[in-house]
Protein backbone atom coordinates (compact mmCIF):
# COMPACT_ATOMS: atom_id res chain seq x y z
CA UNK A 1 0.00 0.00 0.00
CA UNK A 2 2.77 2.99 1.16
CA UNK A 3 4.98 1.90 -1.45
CA UNK A 4 2.16 1.60 -3.97
CA UNK A 5 1.26 5.40 -2.70
CA UNK A 6 5.21 6.26 -2.93
CA UNK A 7 5.37 5.16 -6.77
CA UNK A 8 1.65 6.95 -7.54
CA UNK A 9 3.46 10.29 -5.95
CA UNK A 10 6.71 9.80 -7.50
CA UNK A 11 5.00 9.70 -10.77
CA UNK A 12 2.08 12.42 -10.13
CA UNK A 13 4.65 15.27 -8.25
CA UNK A 14 2.95 17.86 -9.24
CA UNK A 15 -0.13 16.53 -8.63
CA UNK A 16 0.54 15.52 -5.26
CA UNK A 17 1.97 19.09 -4.70
CA UNK A 18 -0.89 20.69 -5.92
CA UNK A 19 -3.38 18.78 -3.76
CA UNK A 20 -0.87 19.69 -0.06
CA UNK A 21 -1.94 23.48 -1.28
CA UNK A 22 -5.57 22.22 -1.66
CA UNK A 23 -5.18 20.95 1.83
CA UNK A 24 -3.35 23.86 3.26
CA UNK A 25 -6.08 26.10 1.99
CA UNK A 26 -8.65 23.70 4.28
CA UNK A 27 -7.15 23.59 7.27
CA UNK A 28 -9.11 26.46 8.85
CA UNK A 29 -12.26 25.04 7.43
CA UNK A 30 -11.60 21.88 8.95
CA UNK A 31 -10.76 23.86 12.36
CA UNK A 32 -14.11 25.81 11.93
CA UNK A 33 -15.93 23.15 11.87
CA UNK A 34 -14.36 21.22 14.63
CA UNK A 35 -14.72 24.50 17.14
CA UNK A 36 -18.51 24.75 16.12
CA UNK A 37 -18.72 21.65 18.24
CA UNK A 38 -16.07 22.90 21.26
CA UNK A 39 -18.10 23.23 24.32
CA UNK A 40 -16.51 26.89 25.79
CA UNK A 41 -19.11 27.03 28.56
CA UNK A 42 -16.28 25.94 31.37
CA UNK A 43 -13.10 27.66 30.30
CA UNK A 44 -12.09 31.17 29.55
CA UNK A 45 -9.55 30.07 26.68
CA UNK A 46 -11.42 29.44 23.61
CA UNK A 47 -8.81 29.34 21.09
CA UNK A 48 -8.65 25.12 22.24
CA UNK A 49 -10.50 22.22 22.14
CA UNK A 50 -12.13 21.95 25.81
CA UNK A 51 -15.50 18.96 25.19
CA UNK A 52 -17.11 17.81 22.82
CA UNK A 53 -21.05 18.87 22.34
CA UNK A 54 -24.00 19.79 20.51
CA UNK A 55 -25.25 22.98 22.22
CA UNK A 56 -23.49 25.51 19.49
CA UNK A 57 -25.64 23.77 16.91
CA UNK A 58 -28.84 23.44 18.84
CA UNK A 59 -28.73 26.82 19.58
CA UNK A 60 -27.07 29.44 17.48
CA UNK A 61 -28.70 32.66 18.25
CA UNK A 62 -27.97 32.65 21.71
CA UNK A 63 -24.99 34.90 21.36
CA UNK A 64 -26.24 38.30 22.05
CA UNK A 65 -26.75 40.40 18.80
CA UNK A 66 -25.31 37.85 16.35
CA UNK A 67 -28.34 36.93 15.08
CA UNK A 68 -29.33 40.12 14.11
CA UNK A 69 -26.15 41.01 12.67
CA UNK A 70 -26.40 37.72 10.74
CA UNK A 71 -29.71 39.25 9.35
CA UNK A 72 -28.17 42.66 8.71
CA UNK A 73 -26.19 40.95 6.17
CA UNK A 74 -28.31 39.05 4.85
CA UNK A 75 -30.63 41.61 3.63
CA UNK A 76 -27.56 43.53 2.66
CA UNK A 77 -26.22 40.74 0.52
CA UNK A 78 -29.73 39.73 -1.13
CA UNK A 79 -30.17 43.09 -1.89
CA UNK A 80 -26.85 44.20 -3.66
CA UNK A 81 -26.42 40.91 -5.17
CA UNK A 82 -30.05 41.26 -6.98
CA UNK A 83 -28.85 45.13 -7.82
CA UNK A 84 -25.81 44.38 -8.94
CA UNK A 85 -25.83 40.96 -10.75
CA UNK A 86 -28.79 43.20 -12.59
CA UNK A 87 -26.84 46.12 -13.73
CA UNK A 88 -23.51 44.47 -13.95
CA UNK A 89 -25.38 42.11 -16.78
CA UNK A 90 -26.68 44.67 -18.59
CA UNK A 91 -23.15 46.01 -18.56
CA UNK A 92 -21.40 42.88 -19.93
CA UNK A 93 -24.11 42.46 -22.80
CA UNK A 94 -23.51 46.40 -23.65
CA UNK A 95 -19.89 45.47 -23.77
CA UNK A 96 -19.47 41.76 -25.54
CA UNK A 97 -22.70 42.78 -27.99
CA UNK A 98 -21.83 46.55 -28.77
CA UNK A 99 -18.74 48.64 -29.93
CA UNK A 100 -19.72 51.71 -28.87
CA UNK A 101 -18.14 55.42 -28.17
CA UNK A 102 -16.52 55.23 -24.53
CA UNK A 103 -16.49 51.58 -24.41
CA UNK A 104 -12.54 51.57 -23.22
CA UNK A 105 -13.37 54.08 -20.77
CA UNK A 106 -15.93 51.84 -19.21
CA UNK A 107 -13.49 49.28 -19.36
CA UNK A 108 -10.69 50.90 -17.56
CA UNK A 109 -14.05 52.10 -14.72
CA UNK A 110 -14.80 48.74 -14.23
CA UNK A 111 -11.03 47.70 -13.66
CA UNK A 112 -10.49 50.00 -11.18
CA UNK A 113 -12.67 49.02 -8.37
CA UNK A 114 -10.67 45.69 -8.88
CA UNK A 115 -7.64 47.45 -8.42
CA UNK A 116 -7.81 49.89 -5.59
CA UNK A 117 -7.17 48.68 -1.76
CA UNK A 118 -10.47 48.33 0.13
CA UNK A 119 -9.32 50.93 2.77
CA UNK A 120 -9.10 53.26 -0.21
CA UNK A 121 -12.61 52.48 -1.67
CA UNK A 122 -14.07 52.26 1.48
CA UNK A 123 -12.38 55.89 3.35
CA UNK A 124 -13.32 57.89 -0.18
CA UNK A 125 -16.54 56.37 0.11
CA UNK A 126 -16.99 58.11 3.86
CA UNK A 127 -15.13 61.22 3.08
CA UNK A 128 -17.99 61.36 0.09
CA UNK A 129 -20.93 61.12 2.68
CA UNK A 130 -19.63 63.46 5.21
CA UNK A 131 -18.85 65.97 2.63
CA UNK A 132 -22.10 65.33 1.65
CA UNK A 133 -23.84 66.01 5.02
CA UNK A 134 -24.89 62.33 5.40
CA UNK A 135 -22.35 61.76 8.19
CA UNK A 136 -24.82 61.39 10.84
CA UNK A 137 -26.64 58.67 8.70
CA UNK A 138 -24.44 56.04 8.18
CA UNK A 139 -25.95 52.75 8.01
CA UNK A 140 -27.68 50.20 5.98
CA UNK A 141 -28.48 52.41 3.19
CA UNK A 142 -24.58 53.60 2.85
CA UNK A 143 -23.15 49.91 2.93
CA UNK A 144 -25.83 48.77 0.64
CA UNK A 145 -24.42 51.44 -1.67
CA UNK A 146 -20.89 50.67 -1.29
CA UNK A 147 -21.52 46.79 -1.68
CA UNK A 148 -23.23 47.56 -5.12
CA UNK A 149 -20.37 49.15 -6.29
CA UNK A 150 -17.54 47.51 -5.26
CA UNK A 151 -19.74 44.08 -6.62
CA UNK A 152 -20.66 45.79 -9.86
CA UNK A 153 -16.96 44.69 -11.53
CA UNK A 154 -17.00 41.42 -10.09
CA UNK A 155 -20.37 40.75 -12.22
CA UNK A 156 -19.31 41.73 -15.37
CA UNK A 157 -16.41 40.23 -15.44
CA UNK A 158 -17.96 37.13 -14.81
CA UNK A 159 -20.61 37.25 -17.15
CA UNK A 160 -18.66 38.73 -19.96
CA UNK A 161 -16.34 35.74 -19.97
CA UNK A 162 -19.56 33.81 -20.40
CA UNK A 163 -21.10 35.88 -23.13
CA UNK A 164 -17.26 36.06 -24.83
CA UNK A 165 -16.91 31.98 -24.92
CA UNK A 166 -20.55 31.70 -26.29
CA UNK A 167 -21.04 29.94 -29.80
CA UNK A 168 -22.70 33.00 -32.09
CA UNK A 169 -23.43 30.18 -34.45
CA UNK A 170 -26.03 29.12 -32.08
CA UNK A 171 -27.88 32.35 -32.18
CA UNK A 172 -27.42 32.70 -35.67
CA UNK A 173 -28.85 28.27 -36.08
CA UNK A 174 -32.12 29.72 -34.25
CA UNK A 175 -32.39 33.06 -36.67
CA UNK A 176 -32.59 30.45 -39.37
CA UNK A 177 -34.96 28.37 -37.94
CA UNK A 178 -37.16 31.17 -37.83
CA UNK A 179 -37.01 32.33 -33.87
CA UNK A 180 -37.22 35.93 -33.68
CA UNK A 181 -35.15 37.82 -31.62
CA UNK A 182 -37.16 37.35 -28.12
CA UNK A 183 -37.06 33.85 -29.05
CA UNK A 184 -33.71 33.50 -29.62
CA UNK A 185 -32.60 35.33 -26.54
CA UNK A 186 -34.80 33.70 -23.96
CA UNK A 187 -34.79 30.36 -25.83
CA UNK A 188 -30.80 30.36 -26.84
CA UNK A 189 -28.77 33.19 -25.61
CA UNK A 190 -30.19 33.39 -21.53
CA UNK A 191 -30.11 29.86 -20.93
CA UNK A 192 -25.96 30.04 -22.41
CA UNK A 193 -25.65 32.54 -19.91
CA UNK A 194 -27.27 31.76 -16.91
CA UNK A 195 -24.40 30.14 -15.30
CA UNK A 196 -22.43 32.97 -15.83
CA UNK A 197 -25.28 35.00 -13.77
CA UNK A 198 -25.57 32.70 -11.47
CA UNK A 199 -21.88 32.28 -10.31
CA UNK A 200 -21.61 36.31 -10.61
CA UNK A 201 -24.53 35.97 -8.20
CA UNK A 202 -23.02 33.65 -5.76
CA UNK A 203 -19.42 35.61 -5.95
CA UNK A 204 -21.40 38.99 -5.21
CA UNK A 205 -22.71 37.52 -2.39
CA UNK A 206 -20.16 36.33 -0.82
CA UNK A 207 -18.09 39.22 -1.27
CA UNK A 208 -21.26 41.62 0.16
CA UNK A 209 -21.17 38.58 3.40
CA UNK A 210 -17.79 38.75 3.67
CA UNK A 211 -16.92 42.28 3.53
CA UNK A 212 -15.39 44.29 6.34
CA UNK A 213 -13.10 46.65 5.47
CA UNK A 214 -15.54 48.72 3.42
CA UNK A 215 -18.40 48.19 5.66
CA UNK A 216 -16.60 49.29 8.66
CA UNK A 217 -15.77 52.63 7.55
CA UNK A 218 -19.38 53.03 6.31
CA UNK A 219 -21.85 51.22 8.69
CA UNK A 220 -22.31 54.49 11.71
CA UNK A 221 -24.40 52.03 14.84
CA UNK A 222 -25.14 48.99 11.94
CA UNK A 223 -23.54 45.96 12.91
CA UNK A 224 -23.15 43.28 10.32
CA UNK A 225 -22.04 39.61 10.44
CA UNK A 226 -17.85 40.34 9.99
CA UNK A 227 -18.14 43.31 11.98
CA UNK A 228 -20.06 41.39 15.01
CA UNK A 229 -17.25 38.59 14.73
CA UNK A 230 -14.26 41.44 14.47
CA UNK A 231 -16.21 42.29 18.27
CA UNK A 232 -16.37 39.81 19.49
CA UNK A 233 -12.58 38.30 18.84
CA UNK A 234 -12.17 41.81 20.79
CA UNK A 235 -13.14 39.69 24.05
CA UNK A 236 -14.01 36.39 23.67
CA UNK A 237 -15.43 34.29 20.75
CA UNK A 238 -18.42 32.96 20.89
CA UNK A 239 -18.48 29.32 19.38
CA UNK A 240 -21.62 30.03 17.65
CA UNK A 241 -19.51 31.90 15.20
CA UNK A 242 -18.02 28.64 13.77
CA UNK A 243 -21.57 27.46 13.46
CA UNK A 244 -22.13 30.24 11.11
CA UNK A 245 -19.39 29.83 9.33
CA UNK A 246 -19.63 26.04 8.71
CA UNK A 247 -22.91 26.40 7.61
CA UNK A 248 -22.42 28.83 5.09
CA UNK A 249 -20.01 26.57 4.10
CA UNK A 250 -22.21 23.97 3.56
CA UNK A 251 -24.72 25.83 2.02
CA UNK A 252 -22.93 27.60 -0.72
CA UNK A 253 -20.79 23.68 -1.40
CA UNK A 254 -24.54 22.36 -2.33
CA UNK A 255 -25.36 25.37 -4.12
CA UNK A 256 -22.34 25.15 -6.52
CA UNK A 257 -22.61 21.35 -6.81
CA UNK A 258 -26.25 21.11 -7.01
CA UNK A 259 -25.71 23.48 -10.24
CA UNK A 260 -22.86 21.46 -11.48
CA UNK A 261 -25.11 18.17 -11.35
CA UNK A 262 -28.20 19.80 -12.78
CA UNK A 263 -26.06 21.06 -15.65
CA UNK A 264 -24.64 17.97 -16.26
CA UNK A 265 -28.01 15.83 -16.31
CA UNK A 266 -28.70 18.77 -18.73
CA UNK A 267 -26.06 18.02 -21.13
CA UNK A 268 -26.97 14.27 -20.75
CA UNK A 269 -30.69 14.70 -21.71
CA UNK A 270 -29.78 16.80 -24.58
CA UNK A 271 -27.29 14.35 -25.67
CA UNK A 272 -30.15 11.52 -25.24
CA UNK A 273 -32.51 14.00 -27.16
CA UNK A 274 -29.93 13.92 -30.33
CA UNK B 1 -30.42 42.16 -28.73
CA UNK B 2 -32.04 43.11 -31.75
CA UNK B 3 -35.25 43.54 -30.19
CA UNK B 4 -33.86 46.28 -28.01
CA UNK B 5 -32.43 47.99 -30.88
CA UNK B 6 -35.65 48.51 -32.01
CA UNK B 7 -36.41 50.24 -29.21
CA UNK B 8 -33.76 52.31 -28.47
CA UNK B 9 -32.27 52.62 -31.77
CA UNK B 10 -28.68 53.44 -32.07
CA UNK B 11 -27.99 53.98 -28.35
CA UNK B 12 -29.15 50.16 -27.46
CA UNK B 13 -25.23 50.17 -25.83
CA UNK B 14 -25.99 53.46 -23.99
CA UNK B 15 -28.92 52.16 -22.14
CA UNK B 16 -27.43 48.94 -21.17
CA UNK B 17 -24.46 50.51 -19.62
CA UNK B 18 -26.12 53.55 -18.59
CA UNK B 19 -27.25 52.53 -14.89
CA UNK B 20 -23.48 50.49 -14.35
CA UNK B 21 -21.40 53.47 -15.49
CA UNK B 22 -23.80 55.99 -12.95
CA UNK B 23 -23.44 53.70 -10.15
CA UNK B 24 -19.38 53.62 -10.48
CA UNK B 25 -19.77 57.48 -11.18
CA UNK B 26 -21.42 58.60 -8.24
CA UNK B 27 -19.97 55.77 -5.79
CA UNK B 28 -16.44 55.04 -6.76
CA UNK B 29 -14.81 58.04 -8.95
CA UNK B 30 -16.76 60.55 -7.15
CA UNK B 31 -15.65 59.66 -3.82
CA UNK B 32 -12.17 59.72 -5.00
CA UNK B 33 -12.18 63.24 -5.68
CA UNK B 34 -13.97 63.80 -2.80
CA UNK B 35 -11.11 61.47 -0.75
CA UNK B 36 -8.73 64.22 -2.72
CA UNK B 37 -10.15 67.25 -1.60
CA UNK B 38 -10.81 66.07 2.31
CA UNK B 39 -6.83 65.13 2.17
CA UNK B 40 -6.34 69.08 1.36
CA UNK B 41 -8.71 70.31 3.97
CA UNK B 42 -8.05 71.93 7.35
CA UNK B 43 -7.52 68.88 9.83
CA UNK B 44 -9.49 71.98 12.51
CA UNK B 45 -13.07 71.03 11.13
CA UNK B 46 -14.85 67.38 12.14
CA UNK B 47 -16.78 64.76 10.71
CA UNK B 48 -19.75 66.60 11.97
CA UNK B 49 -18.92 70.23 11.40
CA UNK B 50 -17.24 69.34 7.63
CA UNK B 51 -13.55 70.37 6.49
CA UNK B 52 -12.50 73.80 5.18
CA UNK B 53 -10.91 73.06 1.72
CA UNK B 54 -7.40 75.07 2.48
CA UNK B 55 -5.45 72.65 -0.38
CA UNK B 56 -3.19 71.98 2.76
CA UNK B 57 -0.07 70.02 0.79
CA UNK B 58 1.05 70.21 4.45
CA UNK B 59 -1.07 67.00 5.43
CA UNK B 60 0.92 64.54 3.20
CA UNK B 61 4.12 65.67 4.64
CA UNK B 62 3.01 65.52 8.10
CA UNK B 63 1.13 62.21 7.45
CA UNK B 64 4.17 60.55 5.37
CA UNK B 65 6.39 61.53 8.19
CA UNK B 66 4.42 60.27 10.77
CA UNK B 67 3.38 57.31 9.39
CA UNK B 68 5.91 56.06 6.90
CA UNK B 69 7.08 53.03 8.48
CA UNK B 70 3.81 51.50 8.27
CA UNK B 71 3.42 52.34 4.09
CA UNK B 72 6.94 50.80 4.16
CA UNK B 73 6.00 47.79 6.16
CA UNK B 74 2.64 47.20 3.91
CA UNK B 75 4.57 47.20 1.05
CA UNK B 76 6.82 44.80 2.16
CA UNK B 77 4.43 42.05 3.70
CA UNK B 78 2.03 42.07 0.84
CA UNK B 79 5.26 41.26 -1.27
CA UNK B 80 6.59 38.35 0.14
CA UNK B 81 2.72 37.27 1.08
CA UNK B 82 2.60 37.75 -2.90
CA UNK B 83 5.85 35.93 -3.87
CA UNK B 84 4.46 33.00 -1.43
CA UNK B 85 1.42 33.27 -2.87
CA UNK B 86 2.68 32.76 -6.76
CA UNK B 87 4.95 29.54 -5.40
CA UNK B 88 1.99 28.00 -3.97
CA UNK B 89 -0.46 29.22 -6.92
CA UNK B 90 1.51 28.09 -9.56
CA UNK B 91 1.42 24.85 -8.39
CA UNK B 92 -2.08 24.19 -7.85
CA UNK B 93 -3.09 25.90 -11.10
CA UNK B 94 -0.62 23.82 -12.90
CA UNK B 95 -2.12 20.59 -11.40
CA UNK B 96 -5.38 21.68 -11.91
CA UNK B 97 -4.65 22.50 -15.79
CA UNK B 98 -2.50 19.63 -16.84
CA UNK B 99 -2.46 17.12 -14.10
CA UNK B 100 -5.97 16.82 -13.21
CA UNK B 101 -8.06 15.08 -16.04
CA UNK B 102 -11.41 14.54 -14.78
CA UNK B 103 -11.40 16.14 -11.83
CA UNK B 104 -10.47 19.33 -13.08
CA UNK B 105 -14.07 20.72 -12.37
CA UNK B 106 -14.26 19.17 -9.07
CA UNK B 107 -10.57 21.15 -7.93
CA UNK B 108 -11.55 24.19 -9.49
CA UNK B 109 -14.64 24.27 -6.99
CA UNK B 110 -12.83 23.03 -3.87
CA UNK B 111 -10.13 25.70 -4.61
CA UNK B 112 -13.25 28.50 -4.79
CA UNK B 113 -15.41 26.44 -2.07
CA UNK B 114 -13.46 27.47 1.44
CA UNK B 115 -14.06 31.49 0.06
CA UNK B 116 -17.71 30.52 1.58
CA UNK B 117 -16.37 30.06 5.67
CA UNK B 118 -16.55 33.70 6.80
CA UNK B 119 -12.96 35.10 5.42
CA UNK B 120 -12.76 36.24 9.62
CA UNK B 121 -13.97 33.55 11.03
CA UNK B 122 -11.23 31.67 9.37
CA UNK B 123 -8.50 34.16 10.11
CA UNK B 124 -9.52 33.34 13.32
CA UNK B 125 -9.09 30.22 13.81
CA UNK B 126 -5.50 30.75 12.37
CA UNK B 127 -4.77 32.16 15.84
CA UNK B 128 -5.39 28.55 17.07
CA UNK B 129 -2.97 26.68 14.93
CA UNK B 130 -0.25 29.24 15.97
CA UNK B 131 -1.22 29.55 19.13
CA UNK B 132 1.74 29.58 21.52
CA UNK B 133 0.89 26.33 23.57
CA UNK B 134 -0.72 24.86 19.92
CA UNK B 135 0.49 21.63 18.74
CA UNK B 136 2.38 23.51 15.58
CA UNK B 137 5.02 25.68 18.42
CA UNK B 138 4.72 22.55 20.29
CA UNK B 139 5.99 20.37 17.56
CA UNK B 140 8.61 23.44 16.14
CA UNK B 141 9.97 23.56 19.97
CA UNK B 142 10.46 19.71 19.85
CA UNK B 143 12.44 20.11 16.39
CA UNK B 144 14.17 22.78 17.33
CA UNK B 145 13.45 24.66 14.67
CA UNK B 146 11.65 27.30 17.33
CA UNK B 147 13.59 28.51 20.35
CA UNK B 148 12.59 27.35 23.77
CA UNK B 149 10.01 30.73 24.10
CA UNK B 150 9.86 30.91 20.35
CA UNK B 151 6.58 32.14 19.43
CA UNK B 152 4.63 32.06 15.81
CA UNK B 153 1.29 34.48 17.08
CA UNK B 154 1.74 38.19 17.42
CA UNK B 155 4.91 38.10 15.12
CA UNK B 156 5.47 39.02 11.60
CA UNK B 157 5.58 35.11 10.03
CA UNK B 158 1.88 35.45 11.42
CA UNK B 159 0.85 38.49 9.40
CA UNK B 160 3.00 37.37 6.35
CA UNK B 161 1.06 33.73 6.75
CA UNK B 162 -2.36 35.32 7.14
CA UNK B 163 -1.75 37.33 4.06
CA UNK B 164 -0.55 34.56 1.88
CA UNK B 165 -3.95 32.29 3.27
CA UNK B 166 -5.94 34.75 2.50
CA UNK B 167 -5.06 35.76 -0.68
CA UNK B 168 -4.34 32.66 -2.50
CA UNK B 169 -7.25 32.30 -4.61
CA UNK B 170 -7.38 35.74 -6.07
CA UNK B 171 -4.01 34.21 -7.34
CA UNK B 172 -4.85 30.79 -8.49
CA UNK B 173 -7.65 31.65 -10.74
CA UNK B 174 -6.13 34.25 -12.91
CA UNK B 175 -2.70 31.56 -13.01
CA UNK B 176 -5.25 28.52 -13.83
CA UNK B 177 -7.03 30.62 -16.47
CA UNK B 178 -4.09 31.38 -18.75
CA UNK B 179 -2.45 27.85 -18.01
CA UNK B 180 -5.60 26.53 -19.20
CA UNK B 181 -5.05 28.16 -22.40
CA UNK B 182 -1.42 26.37 -23.64
CA UNK B 183 -1.69 23.77 -26.04
CA UNK B 184 -0.26 20.75 -23.90
CA UNK B 185 1.50 19.95 -27.27
CA UNK B 186 3.43 22.54 -26.90
CA UNK B 187 5.06 21.37 -24.57
CA UNK B 188 5.28 17.51 -25.61
CA UNK B 189 6.86 19.25 -28.76
CA UNK B 190 9.59 20.49 -26.50
CA UNK B 191 9.47 17.41 -25.24
CA UNK B 192 10.72 15.86 -28.75
CA UNK B 193 13.02 18.46 -29.51
CA UNK B 194 14.72 16.99 -26.30
CA UNK B 195 14.77 19.91 -23.66
CA UNK B 196 14.54 18.86 -19.92
CA UNK B 197 11.59 19.17 -18.08
CA UNK B 198 12.93 22.66 -16.44
CA UNK B 199 14.11 23.97 -19.81
CA UNK B 200 10.05 23.06 -21.09
CA UNK B 201 9.28 24.65 -17.96
CA UNK B 202 11.38 28.06 -18.42
CA UNK B 203 10.91 28.37 -22.51
CA UNK B 204 7.53 27.20 -22.86
CA UNK B 205 5.29 27.25 -19.91
CA UNK B 206 6.30 30.20 -17.87
CA UNK B 207 6.55 32.88 -20.50
CA UNK B 208 3.07 31.53 -21.62
CA UNK B 209 1.04 32.15 -18.61
CA UNK B 210 2.76 35.50 -17.79
CA UNK B 211 -0.61 37.25 -18.52
CA UNK B 212 -1.87 34.83 -15.33
CA UNK B 213 0.91 35.73 -13.37
CA UNK B 214 1.12 39.59 -14.03
CA UNK B 215 -3.15 39.46 -13.04
CA UNK B 216 -2.81 37.00 -10.25
CA UNK B 217 0.15 38.85 -8.91
CA UNK B 218 -2.12 42.26 -9.36
CA UNK B 219 -4.67 40.80 -7.38
CA UNK B 220 -2.61 38.97 -4.68
CA UNK B 221 -0.57 42.45 -3.82
CA UNK B 222 -3.05 45.04 -4.21
CA UNK B 223 -5.23 44.09 -1.61
CA UNK B 224 -2.57 42.46 0.89
CA UNK B 225 -0.89 46.07 1.07
CA UNK B 226 -3.91 48.09 2.24
CA UNK B 227 -5.25 44.87 4.34
CA UNK B 228 -5.24 45.15 8.30
CA UNK B 229 -7.65 42.42 9.26
CA UNK B 230 -4.59 40.17 9.65
CA UNK B 231 -2.23 42.15 10.46
CA UNK B 232 -4.52 43.07 13.87
CA UNK B 233 -6.24 39.30 14.78
CA UNK B 234 -2.47 37.76 13.64
CA UNK B 235 0.09 39.85 14.71
CA UNK B 236 1.36 42.83 17.36
CA UNK B 237 1.61 46.45 17.63
CA UNK B 238 4.83 46.43 15.95
CA UNK B 239 3.58 44.55 12.87
CA UNK B 240 0.82 47.63 12.35
CA UNK B 241 0.03 48.31 8.33
CA UNK B 242 -1.12 51.66 6.69
CA UNK B 243 -4.27 50.35 6.65
CA UNK B 244 -4.86 50.10 10.63
CA UNK B 245 -3.79 53.58 10.73
CA UNK B 246 -6.01 55.25 8.26
CA UNK B 247 -8.72 53.21 9.46
CA UNK B 248 -8.19 54.30 13.16
CA UNK B 249 -7.46 58.03 11.87
CA UNK B 250 -10.64 57.82 9.97
CA UNK B 251 -12.96 55.91 13.25
CA UNK B 252 -11.29 56.47 16.72
CA UNK B 253 -9.20 59.86 16.08
CA UNK B 254 -11.60 61.35 13.47
CA UNK B 255 -9.04 62.92 11.40
CA UNK B 256 -10.42 62.83 8.31
CA UNK B 257 -7.24 65.01 6.71
CA UNK B 258 -4.35 63.55 7.28
CA UNK B 259 -6.53 59.66 6.78
CA UNK B 260 -7.58 60.58 3.78
CA UNK B 261 -3.53 61.85 2.53
CA UNK B 262 -2.60 58.53 3.58
CA UNK B 263 -5.29 56.86 1.77
CA UNK B 264 -4.20 58.82 -1.28
CA UNK B 265 -0.68 58.20 -0.66
CA UNK B 266 -1.54 54.09 -1.12
CA UNK B 267 -3.28 55.02 -4.30
CA UNK B 268 -0.89 56.66 -5.79
CA UNK B 269 2.03 54.14 -4.24
CA UNK B 270 0.24 51.45 -5.54
CA UNK B 271 -1.18 52.45 -9.66
CA UNK B 272 2.44 53.50 -9.86
CA UNK B 273 3.75 50.11 -9.05
CA UNK B 274 0.84 48.48 -11.26
CA UNK B 275 1.61 51.08 -14.10
CA UNK B 276 5.67 50.40 -13.91
CA UNK B 277 4.77 46.55 -13.54
CA UNK B 278 2.39 46.63 -16.42
CA UNK B 279 4.81 47.80 -18.63
CA UNK B 280 7.80 45.61 -17.12
CA UNK B 281 5.62 42.75 -18.17
CA UNK B 282 4.33 44.07 -20.88
CA UNK B 283 0.70 42.56 -21.02
CA UNK B 284 -1.48 45.51 -20.87
CA UNK B 285 -4.44 43.28 -22.01
CA UNK B 286 -5.02 42.72 -18.53
CA UNK B 287 -9.21 42.59 -18.54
Amino acid sequence: MITRLGSWIGKHLMLTLGILVLIYMYIPNMIVALMSFNDSSESRNLYTFQAFTWDNWLNPCEPQGMCEALQVSISIGLLSTLVSTTIGTLAAFALVRHRFEGRSTMNLMLFLPMATPEIVMGSSLLALFVAAGFGGQLGFWTILIAHIMFNISFVVVTVRSRLAGLDSNLEKAASDLYANEWQTFWRITFPLVFPGILSAALLAFSLSFDDFIITNLNSGTTVTFPMFVWGAAQRAIPMQVNVIGTLMFIIALSVVIGGEVMSRRRAKGKAAAF
Amino acid sequence: MAALQRVFGKNTAYWLIGPAALWLAAFFAFPMLSLLSTSLSDPAGSPITGYQMTFRIQNYVEALGDYWPYMARSLWYAGIATVLCLILGYVLAYAIAFKAGRWKNVMLVLVIAPFFTSFLVRTLSWKLILADNGWLVESLQWLHILGEDGRLLATPFAVVMGLTYNFLPFMILPLYTSLEKIDPRLNEAAADLYSSPWQRFTKVIWPLSLPGVVGGTLLTFIPASGDYINSDLLGNPNTQMVGNKIQTLFTDASDYPHAAALSVILMVLIVGMVLFYVRRAGTEDLL
